[in-house]
């Protein structure tokens, strides 16, 4: 029995992502998020009894879920995380929905919130990996920039791809940032030769190939459909999902430049009874610009390994033939924790709703939302999001 | 045990499940556990055979041959400990026994390292339980 259309995203918030935190808790942006979406949905906090709450990237997180419903003075019948890494947002769009569909609840309120800047972000980070990662800690990994850099280097190897090609992407999501007065990079637009003139991270990555860590949070609800269709805004349908996974550890994979993407695009894509042809805008995960690009290859949207001349023939914009990440993306907007994963799926819902403003696509009916998350890629889950079912 | 400074690296830990491993390192010797049942090899180091969960976890000496599978320039260290080597090059290194591991590049400029470049290990001592294994190019 298909679960195509049988819930809807119905209200969401966002945090504006802060480079340094200052006196800002992980309580407060979470009370704020989540206040801002049940208002959005025009719904009562008395209407939530779902919780799905992503455990923070740099802080105790054991309980969290629980501590987040007492802070909201919820009783959800249905309460977890989503620990998947950045692709939790996705995550709790199917665990919300697959909970609705099983009858534990019918509104769920999926919030993150992370307080964090690079500094911090990369010594939690670094902590975890010297922990579980020691054969590669050992020779001064340099975590997840190490990881995709690995991935490009293969990538670039195998298909010819080159960095002209992996810039092109950061340029085009800047360009969408320019749009977002709340991307922390949106104030005037990026060329390829800035890119590519950016200081070396690690080769082949550039600064400009690699997210900015920040402060931030957000909140989204899942409802049923029916429920969907009584509120005052349009509804955002869940039409597919899908999940995929891979080795964590990347020295374990077969293959590395064929991602988890490969299994949940399809998987998400026939739910919901689409094609690739059919998707007005996608917004891809994007905590580097390689990430960006082999997700456009493995959901199908060009041959595997045509990906660099792809994004180079197309143009990516919010005003193009090809819209991605029509907010700027994490690149532009910044990655507060897992609400740079959120904001893929809030700017999606956003699109889907019409109510993106300068940077709104046209037509935009039914959108493709990639949430890619772990170690290189380890978790995937992709949506597809319409505005009929 | 003394608390790690923040200038020291971080060492791996000697467990019943890698002791093998980093003995044969300590003796210049690359040891890839080999399932007895199954007869694959694999890393890292497990209790149980990851192919076919046996407990019959034996080890080959590898040849310590192989090539970069991948690999990256390191220009930004991930901490104060690893400041004074970069830039540096870490990979995942393919060996000829099949099984893949991470590790550094070492021997020649970082310039000079390509996908696909043969390379063989040689042994670093880091403390007197953990030596680890480095790859260099094979000199023709």
């Amino acid at each position: 029995m298909t679960a195509r259309g049988n819930t809807a995203i119905v209200g969401f918030a966002e945090y504006p992502p802060l480079r340094d935190p200052g006196e800002v808790t992980l309580d407060h942006i979470l009370m704020n998020v989540a206040a801002g979406a049940i208002s959005d949905a025009g719904l009562k906090r008395q209407d939530i009894d779902g919780l799905l709450a992503g455990t923070p990237v740099a802080a105790q997180g054991f309980m969290w879920p629980s501590l987040a419903a007492s802070m909201l003075h919820l009783t959800p019948a249905y309460l977890d995380n989503c620990d998947i890494g950045g692709a939790a947002a996705g995550g709790m769009v199917t665990r919300a929905a697959a909970a609705i569909q099983a009858g534990l609840c019918h509104t769920v309120l999926c919030v993150t919130s992370d307080v964090v800047n690079t500094a911090t972000f990369h010594a939690a980070t670094r902590g975890r990996h010297v922990e579980r990662a020691p054969l590669e800690a050992v020779y001064g990994w340099a975590g997840a920039n190490a990881h995709y850099a690995l991935l490009a280097q293969r990538h670039f190897y195998e298909y010819g791809t080159t960095n002209r090609h992996l810039a092109k992407i950061a340029v085009d999501q800047r360009t969408n940032a320019c749009q977002n007065p709340t991307a922390l990079f949106g104030d005037r637009p990026l060329t390829i030769q800035e890119v590519l003139d950016s200081p070396l991270i690690c080769d082949p990555l550039h600064r400009y190939d690699c997210v900015r860590p920040c402060t931030g949070g957000a909140a989204f609800i899942v409802t049923t459909a029916e429920r969907a269709r009584a509120l005052r805004k349009p509804p955002v349908y869940v039409l597919g999902y899908g999940e995929g996974f891979a080795n964590h550890d990347m020295h374990s994979r077969e293959q590395l430049t064929t991602t988890s993407v490969a299994v949940s695009a399809p998987k998400a894509m026939q739910m919901a009874g689409v094609s690739p042809r059919d998707i007005k805008v996608a917004e891809l995960y994007d905590c580097f610009t390689i990430t960006v690009l082999v997700a456009i290859e493995d959901a199908g949207f060009c041959r595997k390994g045509d990906g660099g001349p792809f994004v180079a023939a197309h143009d990516l914009s919010f005003k193009g033939d090809f819209p991605v990440n029509t907010h700027g993306g994490q690149l532009s907007f910044g990655q507060p924790g897992l609400a740079g994963g959120m904001s893929q799926v809030v700017e999606a819902a956003r699109q889907v709703r019409h109510e993106a403003g300068s940077r709104q696509v046209k037509d935009c009916d039914v959108a493709y939302v990639q949430c890619s998350g772990g170690s290189a890629l380890s978790n995937s889950v992709s949506l597809v999001l319409a505005d009929r079912v | 045990m003394t608390t790690p400074s923040a200038l020291a690296k971080p060492l791996p830990h000697v467990t019943p499940e890698n002791r093998e491993f980093w003995e044969g390192c300590k003796q210049g010797l690359l040891k890839i556990p080999k399932c007895g049942v199954c007869s694959r090899t694999f890393f890292p180091p497990s209790a149980r055979c990851p192919h076919c969960l046996s407990a019959a976890v034996q080890w080959t000496t590898a040849s310590g041959r192989g090539i970069v599978y991948t690999f990256t320039v390191v220009r930004r260290a991930p901490s104060v400990a690893f400041q004074k080597d970069v830039p540096y090059v870490i990979g995942s290194i393919e060996l000829a026994e099949g099984v893949r591991i991470p590790s550094r590049v070492v021997g020649c400029p970082p310039e000079a390292v390509k996908v696909g470049m043969p390379v063989t290990a040689q042994f670093q001592k880091e403390s007197d339980e953990i030596t680890v294994p480095l790859f260099a190019p094979i000199s023709r």
